[in-house]
């Protein structure tokens, strides 16, 4: 990385603790999916349904197009207010939604179309029922199937990227995150409650875990930062949108001329390298 | 998480006796009739936590079992620091406590004369938590049973992504199930068993993929824990909630064998691949 570039990586954690950063990536008035879906992209085509058991408000997909580029698109779904939220389950996702996630993807397989996810969630649902249809095999699947999908796939994450809820979608050849978005494996408050005994050490959580985009990115766990204006994206959802769309162009871009063997054996690649580890224990 | 639960609770008798309190009926066994027993209470059939090596001795043939990627073993890329410490002090007490290098034992060996890779968790290392190191060793035994052209079985029981890796530990779940993506291309079998407990990140990926998923008795198997689940819907959960009765109910395990039939019933399952 040439030092120009890692300059411009860190500047956020320079000026904000990670906390402050988990607190825009929650801001109310934080663009969402619906928003992106109506500026960064066009000509949305919603399709409902995973054919075996429901609709899964939580996550939206369907055909759109991206400057003209047909494209399939798959995110998250949290509503702007209260009585959108309950409905759409704030994000939070049961397997009926992973499982439509899925055959959408499958759908854009078949179709021949790059797939693009949207990441913004608390995480998957924790409930009985979700348990009871199969939470844990619904990810498990679709994070399987998208190393093997024969299109190209860009995730963003836009918000809140929250563990196996965020991985289930969140697969693939690039890996964009907005600079004020986490990810995370668990909660900071969860992680703080557990390691803390104390929710409310939810910052020194935050903190320890490395949710942020500067971090993940030295991880190598994503693959760009988008640079969010002035005080994050939720001031100026214009600057934000031309931002989403220029970096999604351009990653498409240096995919779309890779054969599907090159595409799937790079992306095998890309999750056979990740994590740290010792060998000489 | 279930990893800070105490497993089988052992205690002192007045006499050098070591007893064992069920964590599923309360009765007290001898250490020496529950060990017999491999694990397994004689009273109520809760299967207990087994350990990576006896689990060895338990299904594979007598001296074929060979350890693989021994020297793997986790670092503490994070600086991890929470109100107890570091990370690293908690791995290397770890290493310590249970003279393992990481959570997962892998290698190859014969089950009634079939030639298998295999990856074998063990709870005593931080509750079989899901860190890099352990699911680099996973990949590479899935990809040994690749390149050999050998069935995979995998035998989980964790608590878990292990929160102390961050998102690293996270991505392990794309980066096992990555090796497994490998294995149905080539249509080689994989055999998942799911033992007490096997939760979170490592149910939402290997765990649940098996071609065959096998449970033991009265395994808690599932995703989200029961209290995060009972805080949400804010009432109680039935009884069987989470557990390998109500897995094979609804649909989600092939079948639930007795830690003694476990041997005879992979064998049995692989016998009909033919290849
Ligand atoms: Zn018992």
């Amino acid at each position: 990385m040439s030092s120009k570039s890692r300059k411009k990586n860190t500047a956020d954690s320079n000026t904000k603790t990670a906390w402050e950063i988990v607190k825009i990536s929650r801001h109310p008035n934080r663009p969402l999916l619906k928003d992106y879906l109506e500026h960064v992209f066009e000509n949305f085509i919603e399709l409902h349904g995973d054919r075996y058991f429901a609709d899964d408000p939580a996550i939206a997909g369907g055909f759109a197009e991206i400057e003209g580029n047909k494209v399939m698109v798959i995110g998250h779904n949290k509503g702007k207010n209260t009585t959108e939220n309950i409905e759409r389950n704030f994000g939070m996702a049961k397997p009926e939604g992973y499982r439509k996630a899925l055959r959408l993807m499958r759908l854009a397989e078949r179709f021949n179309i790059p797939i693009i996810t949207i990441i913004d969630t608390p995480g998957a649902f924790p409930g009985m029922e979700a348990e009871e249809r199969g939470q844990a095999e619904s990810i498990a699947k679709n994070i399987t199937e998208m190393i093997k999908i024969e299109v190209p796939i860009i995730a963003v994450v836009i918000g809140e990227g929250g563990s196996g809820g965020a991985l289930g979608i969140g697969v693939g050849d690039k890996i964009l995150m907005l600079s004020n978005a986490i990810y995370s494996v668990i909660s900071p408050e969860g992680c703080a409650s557990i390691l803390w005994r104390d929710a409310s050490y939810a910052p020194d959580a935050a903190k320890a875990l490395n949710i942020t985009a500067t971090s993940l990115m030295k991880l190598g766990v994503i693959d760009e930062i988008i640079k969010e204006p002035g005080e994050g994206a939720h001031n100026d959802y214009k600057k934000t949108f031309d931002q989403v769309k220029n970096s999604v162009l351009a990653n498409l871009k240096l995919l779309e001329n890779l054969s599907v063997n090159k595409l799937l054996d790079k992306r095998s690649e890309k999750y056979s390298n990740m994590g740290k580890f010792s060998t000489s224990s | 998480m279930a990893w800070f639960s105490k497993s089988e609770e052992k205690q002192k008798s007045g006499r050098e006796n070591l007893w064992i309190k069920c964590k599923q009926c309360y009765s007290h066994i001898y250490e020496n009739e529950w060990k017999k027993n491999l694990n397994v209470c004689p009273n109520c059939n809760f299967h207990g936590s087994i350990k990576s090596w006896d689990r060895v001795e338990l299904i594979f043939d007598k001296n074929t079992f060979k350890e693989l990627f021994a020297n793997i073993s986790p670092v503490d890329s994070l600086k991890f620091v929470d109100l107890k410490g570091s990370y690293k002090d908690k791995f290397e007490a770890n290493k310590k406590k249970s003279g393992l290098s990481e959570a997962v034992l892998t290698g190859h060996g014969k089950i009634n004369g079939i030639k298998v890779a295999t990856a074998i968790m063990d709870f005593r290392f931080l509750g079989g938590s899901l860190g890099s190191a352990t699911g680099e060793k996973i990949l590479r035994a899935a990809n040994y049973a690749y390149q050999k052209n050998i069935p995979y079985i995998v035998f989980s029981e964790s608590g878990g992504a292990r929160m102390q890796e961050g998102v690293l530990s996270l991505m392990q779940m794309a980066k096992t199930c990555n090796g497994i993506a490998k294995l149905n291309k080539k249509n080689i079998p994989y055999i998942s068993v799911l033992a007490n407990p096997t939760t979170g990140g490592v149910t939402a990926s290997y765990a649940m993929m098996g071609d065959i998923n096998i449970a033991e008795p009265f395994a808690v198997i599932g995703f989200a824990g029961r209290r995060v689940i009972e805080q949400t819907i804010g009432e109680k959960l039935p009884a069987d909630f989470q557990t390998a009765e109500y897995l094979l109910k609804h649909g989600f395990v092939d079948s639930i064998v007795n830690r003694k039939d476990l041997k005879h019933f992979i064998s049995n399952v692989l016998s009909y691949y033919n290849r």
